[in-house]
């Protein structure tokens, strides 16, 4: 077993050697532009994105002419609201997402507001679930999109995608969701899910960074995007820029993976999560698990350990690459938005660890991890007043404590 | 974030973890933080009859600067008198642990601990 363990997999992932091995030859002798239309190097370059293309839509059970390559799934997730609103604005300007969104649509969100955007945050569950029926209260006549997550980053939640989207088809509103941390892990098919937008990136599925996927419907409805990028009209106008034909390639690769992959590798993802999830539960006391254990990816394992502060745990884990949704380990200083949504107390906010096993980890990292875990956190509660006076039997919400 | 060989020192060795008795006159205790910030300390310390702190003892709940932080200040604070502790500033602790500017908050709280340990003790002694 090598140290450092990678186990912060919802971070990003390492590319797959076999992407790696698809990558290489489009770094060096297959290096034309894929716009190039006069050559031999241009054509071979046009091929590799096609079949990328194929490669990518089916994983999610769209044809390949509604996928549009973007730098990440923060661009593809900008483009979604942006590029929707823009184009359907004068339809109204009523925007429908949630809380746990990740930044890129929190922000994007938050900034449509400022340009005069009116935006309905949907109410989440304590288990980390949005309920379609809150969708289908929230969507008024000048709705234009909703927009839900499928599986969370932080809590590893798992949306009802495909009820959200009867939901939108219903009332005819365009739905959109970002797909980055279920690609690859959870079946996805855009036509039995009712999804018209869908958010993708390479790099959180074995592919290379910087390179992702906005699925765009053509068909029932055909929906149109304004471009937040213009130039020479790549993409079929939704997205100029030359494209960085290794990336797409090794997404695409990536992708043909993923689909063939995903059965067995999310089986045993999973198998070693409840490993490690059971030899935690079993040896410390006063954990708690963050998120639907039902709905949730497969690696994902977000755990509270009352009375430790998470980045004091993650330094005593310095062998293993894990995250924190402690205030301490940000540089705002505030503890995880999603875990303050779904109504977690700020204490085991801070108090949290988020494991992400992935295709790479093993059980022996597993079992090394677990036995880290249990020492690092037993010896930290030794230091905790905290703890000490939840022994006592102090009820530490009785405490008047100076804020700072 | 790297930590400086200091704090890791203190965190992987922390000293003089514990508490001491809260009746006894002649401890002070010093609870600062808040859980819902992510951190709280607690300092005491034990002074003889002339005013000289004997012992010292800390347990913190938060990062690892925080820790540290305390940690230290129960090193320092022992043999010094209880005005001498009182000079010891939050500055001091931040560049002997080489503390990152986000962290500075860490050692104010362990400046806040000492302060109220002594407080507490003088105003059992009536002092105060
Ligand atoms: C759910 C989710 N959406 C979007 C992103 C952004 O993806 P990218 O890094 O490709 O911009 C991430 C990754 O941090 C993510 O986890
Ligand atoms: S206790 Fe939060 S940064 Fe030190």
């Amino acid at each position: 077993m090598k140290l450092p363990i990678y186990m912060d997999n919802h971070a990003t992932t390492p590319c797959d050697p076999r992407v790696v091995e698809a990558m290489l030859p489009y770094l060096t002798e297959q290096f034309g532009n894929a716009a190039s239309r006069n050559h031999p190097f241009g054509w071979a370059a046009e091929e590799a994105v096609e079949l990328a293309r194929e490669q990518v839509a089916k994983l999610i059970g769209a044809t390949p002419k509604e996928i549009v390559f973007t730098s990440g799934a923060t661009e593809s997730d900008n483009v979604a609201l942006k590029g929707v609103i823009e184009f359907y604005g004068h339809k109204g300007k009523h925007i429908v997402t949630s809380p746990i969104e990740h930044k890129a649509i929190v922000d994007t969100a938050r900034w449509l507001e400022r340009q005069g955007c009116e935006v309905t945050w949907l109410p989440v569950g304590t288990d980390g679930l949005i309920d379609p029926a809150e969708v289908s209260k929230a969507i008024r006549p000048d709705t234009v999109v909703v927009s839900v997550m499928h599986g969370n980053n932080e809590i590893g939640t798992v949306n009802d995608i495909g009820a959200i989207g009867a939901i939108c088809k219903k009332h005819g509103v365009l739905f959109h969701t970002d797909a980055v941390q279920t690609a690859g892990k959870v079946p996805i098919d855009v036509e039995a899910m009712g999804v018209d937008l869908l958010s993708l990136s390479a790099h959180k599925m074995y592919g290379p960074k910087g390179i992702g996927a906005l699925y765009v419907r053509r068909k029932k409805p055909r929906v149109r995007v304004a471009p937040m990028v213009h130039g020479g009209g790549h993409e079929r106008g939704m997205r100029s820029g030359t494209l960085p034909v290794h990336q797409i390639v090794g997404f695409g690769k990536a992708a043909e993976l993923a689909t063939a992959e995903m059965e067995s590798e999310s089986a045993r993802t999973l198998a070693l999560r409840e490993r490690l999830r059971a030899k935690i539960e079993a040896a410390v006391p006063e954990t708690l698990l963050n998120g639907s254990l039902a709905h949730r990816l497969p690696g994902n394992l977000n755990i509270s350990f009352s009375f430790v502060e998470g980045e004091s745990l993650l330094m005593a884990l310095r062998d293993v690459a894990v995250s924190s949704g402690s205030a301490c380990t940000s540089a705002s200083l505030e503890p995880s938005y999603v875990l303050r949504a779904i109504g977690l107390d700020d204490e085991n906010a801070h108090s949290s660890i988020r494991f992400g096993i992935g295709r790479f980890n093993t059980e022996e990292e597993v079992d090394y991890v677990a036995d880290l875990v249990i020492k690092a956190v037993a010896k930290l509660r030794t230091l905790s007043p905290l703890w000490e006076m939840h022994q006592e039997g102090i009820d530490l919400k009785s405490i008047e404590w100076a804020a700072h | 974030m790297a930590y400086s060989d200091k704090v890791i020192d203190h965190y992987e060795n922390p000293r003089n973890v514990g508490s001491l008795d809260k009746s006894d006159a002649n401890v002070g205790t010093g609870l600062v933080g808040a859980p819902a910030c992510g951190d709280v300390m607690r300092l005491q310390i034990r002074v003889t009859d002339d005013g000289v702190i004997e012992d010292a003892r800390f347990k913190t709940y938060g990062c690892g600067s925080a820790i540290a932080s305390s940690s230290l200040v129960t090193e320092w604070v022992k043999g010094r008198t209880v005005d001498e502790a009182l000079t010891i500033k939050n500055n001091d602790i931040a560049q002997h642990l080489a503390l990152p500017p986000v962290k500075i908050h860490c050692s104010v709280l362990a400046e806040d601990a000492i302060r109220a340990a002594i407080e507490d003790y003088k105003r059992k002694k009536g002092l105060g």
